[in-house]
């Protein structure tokens, strides 16, 4: 019972870890490098915890990121829901990937997300992002592998599902 | 060898049931896109959560607060005082300036009420702090850490000591977002200084230049020439520094001059603000000057009237008509 709260209480910290991470700003150099948080944790939770991860907890957790964020309401909704909804479908031969395929699956996802948030925000009027805006795919991909083994080896030393 | 595979992650074949649930999501986040960009419900509601919102903007901003007083604390000494040495003198030269200029400044007002204008030269300013959150627009606002409460109301301009930074966005009750003047979205109206030449400055894509997509072909404009605000448009008060010319070129289309410049103020460094208190008096063009000729009941009915405005026309426009073609 215990086990089963701490278990709950680490997946909902992780999400508000990664929507807080989200929001830290790097210095100005280092600024297009940053990864989209939200969508890693997701995807992490989306392959080792079926059960927990369904569309609607996407849709929630967009929600807040766009309640925090302050760009468009349902725009961050729309992209995590895209992102996790492949991400199950392709749960069972994602896992069994090995480490760098998997990298090059979330590197896809994660350029399927900038493109979609390319089309909301040029359909509601704003301007096209510089070119440096597309790196932070590839370093969401990059880091995918630590994040994943870090995330791991958390939940097996916490003992926890 | 026993797990069996559940309904809901299929190998191969997807189901249709989450493939509907899918589409309901994607159409319900675009519904709230449609009705946020059409009613602004998003700031609203951010309004109702700020007491969850504004917490979590405090503590997404306190790694930057932790690496600026470790860069403190851990500075050398040496490093120190050569900056306090720096800023005691840059102080002795400013409350020099200031002297000198007590004098210009209190001439400037007798002459000012000689002419019967509102203009104060005096600043009613707030000193704001910038909470380090990134907003995700691509860095082209700012959080300061006062709001509502401390009166802070939409469209203030933000300046800091170099010069404006841009105009308050959004107010929460104890946070406020700055649009920067770098901003695509953002206009200026600015005069050069040095011909007097008034334009627009937008904001540009790159992030961190100023656009003067409009200037007249003729136009007096070199690399180097300072722009100030010209108060136009009742926003921003005249005489602040926005930015400094870098280049000037030929548009492509052949009918203007688009010229880039540098913002003034250190958009991407400034910790402190200042807010400025009293927005600028609605100082836009002149009333129009009443046409003159005979009175309108003297008027003939018709036929005469396009021949008197012929004449009157070519002596009003030069009169009126600042910009230089």
């Amino acid at each position: 019972m215990n086990k089963q709260r701490l278990s709950l209480w680490w997946f909902i910290g992780t999400l508000v870890f990664a929507l807080l991470s989200m929001l830290v700003p790097l210095p100005g150099v280092l600024e297009p490098f940053k990864p989209y948080w939200p969508a890693l944790v997701l995807l992490y939770w989306s392959l080792e915890s079926e059960d927990r991860v369904t569309l609607g907890l996407a849709f929630m957790v967009g929600l807040g990121a766009d309640l925090l964020n302050g760009v468009v309401l349902g725009e961050q909704a729309l992209r995590l829901c895209a992102l996790v909804f492949i991400a199950l479908r392709f749960r069972s031969r994602l896992r069994f990937f090995p480490m760098w395929q998997q990298a090059l699956a979330v590197l896809a996802l994660l350029l399927n997300d900038r493109i979609l948030l390319l089309i909301v925000r040029v359909l509601a009027g704003g301007t096209l992002p510089p070119a440096s805006w597309w790196i932070s795919p590839f370093v969401g991909a990059a880091l995918w592998p630590f994040l994943f083994l870090l995330l791991d080896d958390l939940r097996a030393r916490l003992r926890i599902q | 060898m026993a797990r069996t595979r559940d309904e809901s992650s299929p190998l191969f074949a997807g189901n249709a049931a989450g493939t509907l649930r899918l589409i309901i999501y994607l159409a319900l986040a675009m519904v709230l896109m449609v009705l946020d960009q059409r009613n602004g419900w998003l700031w609203r509601l951010r309004y109702g959560a700020s007491a969850v919102v504004e917490p979590v903007y405090r503590l997404a901003g306190l790694p930057a607060v932790g690496v600026r007083t470790m860069s403190v604390a851990f500075a050398d000494r040496q490093r120190l005082t050569e900056q306090n040495q720096r800023l005691r003198e840059d102080l002795l030269l400013a409350n020099a300036k200031l002297n000198r200029m007590a004098a210009v400044a209190e001439q400037n007002q007798r002459l000012k009420e000689l002419l019967d204008t509102q203009h104060s030269l005096e600043l009613n300013v707030q000193l704001a702090r910038v909470i380090g959150v990134d907003l995700g627009a691509y860095r082209y606002q700012l959080t300061l850490n006062v709001g509502g409460r401390d009166g802070v109301k939409p469209g203030q301009p933000v300046i800091d000591a170099h010069g404006v930074m841009g105009q308050v966005k959004e107010v929460l009750p104890t946070t406020a977002v700055v649009m920067l003047i770098t901003d695509p979205a953002h206009a200026i109206p600015v005069v050069i200084e040095r011909s007097g030449l008034r334009t627009v400055a937008y904001g540009s894509r790159d992030g961190d230049q100023l656009a003067l997509p409009n200037i007249p072909l003729a136009a007096d404009v070199r690399a180097g020439d300072k722009l100030l605000t010209s108060g136009l448009g009742g926003r921003f008060p005249p005489g602040f520094p926005v930015g400094e010319i870098v280049s000037v070129a030929p548009a492509a289309t052949g009918m203007f001059q688009v010229a880039q410049a540098r913002p003034a103020a250190d958009l991407d460094r400034s910790e402190d603000v200042l807010l400025l208190h009293d927005q600028a008096e609605p100082d836009g063009p002149p009333a129009p000057v009443k046409p003159m000729g005979p009175p309108s009941d003297l008027a003939p009915v018709t036929g005469a009237a396009p021949a008197a405005s012929s004449v009157t026309r070519p002596a009003a426009t030069p009169a009126t008509s600042g910009v230089p073609r």
